[in-house]
């Protein structure tokens, strides 16, 4: 048997988020309400004048969600449904899996990406090269995301585990840091803490392009290794140290 | 489909022994059933052989291929329906079929021509377009079987397959996999004894991750002090010999194990006295008794469920 990377990919693709919309269009709506929320709370208590941050903030949270929805995702096909197992035995890689699953995040949430590119389109001022850089910057938080979901959900033993999982990271990547609003509307001490979460350096890195804020070139090259470093460090961990088979 | 494994073992945690130094070398055909007590290390040794799970130590082969370095080879030869394997809710059963196909590496349409043909196959036909939520138990079990067998993979492990099911339900499925066992070798764990009888071309009995015996059920027989069985119907049945082993089953029945010349020697005496019974050969039960009956249960149940 051909082994066809292309089919593995595309199968999980449709289980995880073409075959689900088709038969639960209802999770369609549960994908746009997390962002919007957000989004919605800052623009109306900042009287519109944080929208094109918190535009480009919901964007990060949706490249972040990938990755938790990912991380739960794999543990309920992992623990419950028993799923990887077969997959493992399969022809199909962990690879191949996690980027089919992968790419079936960002399939899922394609009305709320629509959605937000419309909003960053109408709302958000940059420049092309701002736009590109931006690209890159989401490019690269998903990829941390969808990293550190899969490490994640290879240690996870069942459902429960994996809710703590996200209940967690949601919060402290996504919610808490800076991502829907300047940093510099944090005070001066607990400013350091932010720079815990990777998010912050996206969302400076997004910022920067933005005009909310100014790093000046060295603070915006920080924010970029950081940033980088910490997703590959993140993907070697899941290339190399997740539990696709057990030991 | 040649199995083979050199000293094949497995410790959980640094202190379950799940398989100690196991070493077969085997030719199968057809079906071939393991059984044992909870905890035997069934479930272990086919995650071994399945590539699922890496052994503490020892190799495993199949078809002569290292279970660990040729991992993504033997993947191409073998599936499986691990124990407690559910079809995804949200998926009709075509959807489940197809998918596993495409992770096979078929094609969209190759996958759902296979799929449509695997549900006929195995009685699925009609139900392809509902969603797997609605399937009884018994439906959803075979629509994990029909997964792996679409797949033409020529060795198929199934881990406890009928686990739950009712009586007819099972029948139904072990139906089916005496059918499909003509086209592939099929490897499967159960804990109805009865299953593993009717369906083994051969058996092995593993305890406490040992290798207990090996064969088909006339060699397993053959190597019992018991072979067979008189079922008298009466509670109150007793008999004197140190060479039959009497035991009590109900009010009605009483069943008395024995040699061949022992349990027909006792004929004429039933007859006599006008009492109801029948002899037959000893069951996978009652050997699997012999075997393992006087031992202490032991094993590691926690890491057998897993």
């Amino acid at each position: 048997m051909k082994r066809r990377i292309g089919s593995q990919i595309m199968a999980s693709i449709l289980v995880n988020s073409i075959y689900a919309m088709i038969n639960y269009p209802v999770i369609l709506i549960n994908t746009l309400l997390a962002p919007l929320a957000i989004l919605a709370v800052v623009t109306f208590a900042s009287r519109g004048t944080l929208l094109p941050v918190a535009a480009v903030g919901a964007l990060i949270m949706n490249m972040v969600s990938s990755g938790t929805s990912l991380q739960q995702d794999l543990s309920h096909l992992k623990n419950d449904m028993r799923l990887q197992d077969m997959i493992v035995s399969s022809p199909t890689s962990s690879l191949v899996y996690v980027v089919g699953m992968a790419i079936s995040e960002i399939v899922y949430s394609i009305p709320t990406l629509a959605f937000l590119i419309i909003l960053n389109v109408l709302f958000v001022k940059t420049t092309a090269l701002g736009a590109f850089i931006i690209f890159l910057d989401m490019a690269t938080i998903f990829t941390f995301s969808i990293s550190l979901g899969f490490f994640l959900s290879t240690f996870t033993s069942d459902i429960i585990q994996s809710w703590g999982f996200s209940g967690i990271l949601s919060p402290l990547l996504t919610t808490i840091p800076p991502v829907y609003y300047p940093i510099s509307y944090i005070p001066l001490p607990y400013r350091y803490l932010a720079y815990l979460s990777p998010t912050t350096y996206a969302s400076e890195i997004a910022q920067s392009q933005t005009g909310f804020y100014s790093p000046g070139a060295i603070g915006f090259a920080v924010s970029w290794i950081v940033l980088l470093s910490v997703t590959i460090v993140l993907t070697y961990l899941a290339l190399k140290r997740s539990r696709w088979r057990e030991n | 489909m040649k199995i083979r494994t050199e000293s094949l073992s497995k410790t959980y945690d640094k202190k379950n022994q799940a398989l100690r130094e196991l070493s077969l070398d085997l030719n199968l055909n057809g079906i071939f059933s393991i059984i044992g007590r909870n905890g035997a290390g069934k479930t272990t040794l086919i995650r071994i052989l399945s590539t699922e799970l890496m052994p503490t130590s020892g190799k495993g082969f199949i078809n002569d291929l290292d279970v660990v370095e040729k991992a993504e080879v033997v993947r191409q030869e073998i599936a499986i329906v691990p124990q407690e394997a559910r079809p995804l809710p949200w998926l009709t059963p075509l959807q489940t079929v197809s998918s596993y196909l495409m992770w096979r590496g078929y094609s969209y349409r190759e996958a759902k021509e296979k799929g449509k043909e695997a549900l006929r196959e195995l009685g699925l036909e009609g139900k392809e377009g509902e969603k797997s939520r609605k399937l009884s138990g018994g439906q959803k079990r075979k629509l994990m079987v029909a997964t792996v067998i679409s797949s033409e993979a020529p060795v198929v492990f199934l881990d406890e397959p009928t686990t739950g099911l009712d009586y007819l339900s099972r029948k139904e499925l072990w139906q089916l996999l005496s059918k499909m066992k003509k086209d592939r070798s099929i490897i499967l764990t159960t804990h109805y004894l009865e299953e593993a009888e009717i369906l083994g071309d051969q058996i092995m009995i593993l305890d406490q991750g040992k290798l207990v015996d090996i064969g088909g059920i006339d060699h397993l027989r053959s190597k019992v002090k018991l072979p067979y069985v008189l079922k008298v119907h009466s509670g109150n049945f007793k008999i004197e010999d140190d060479e039959v082993q009497v035991q009590p089953v109900s009010e009605k029945e009483t069943f008395v194990y024995g040699s061949a010349s022992k349990i027909y020697g006792l004929v004429p005496y039933l007859l006599t006295n006008k009492m109801k019974f029948t002899v037959e050969e000893a069951s996978l039960s009652d050997i699997f008794e012999q075997y393992l009956g006087n031992e202490e249960e032991g094993g590691n149940d926690e890491k057998e469920d897993w």
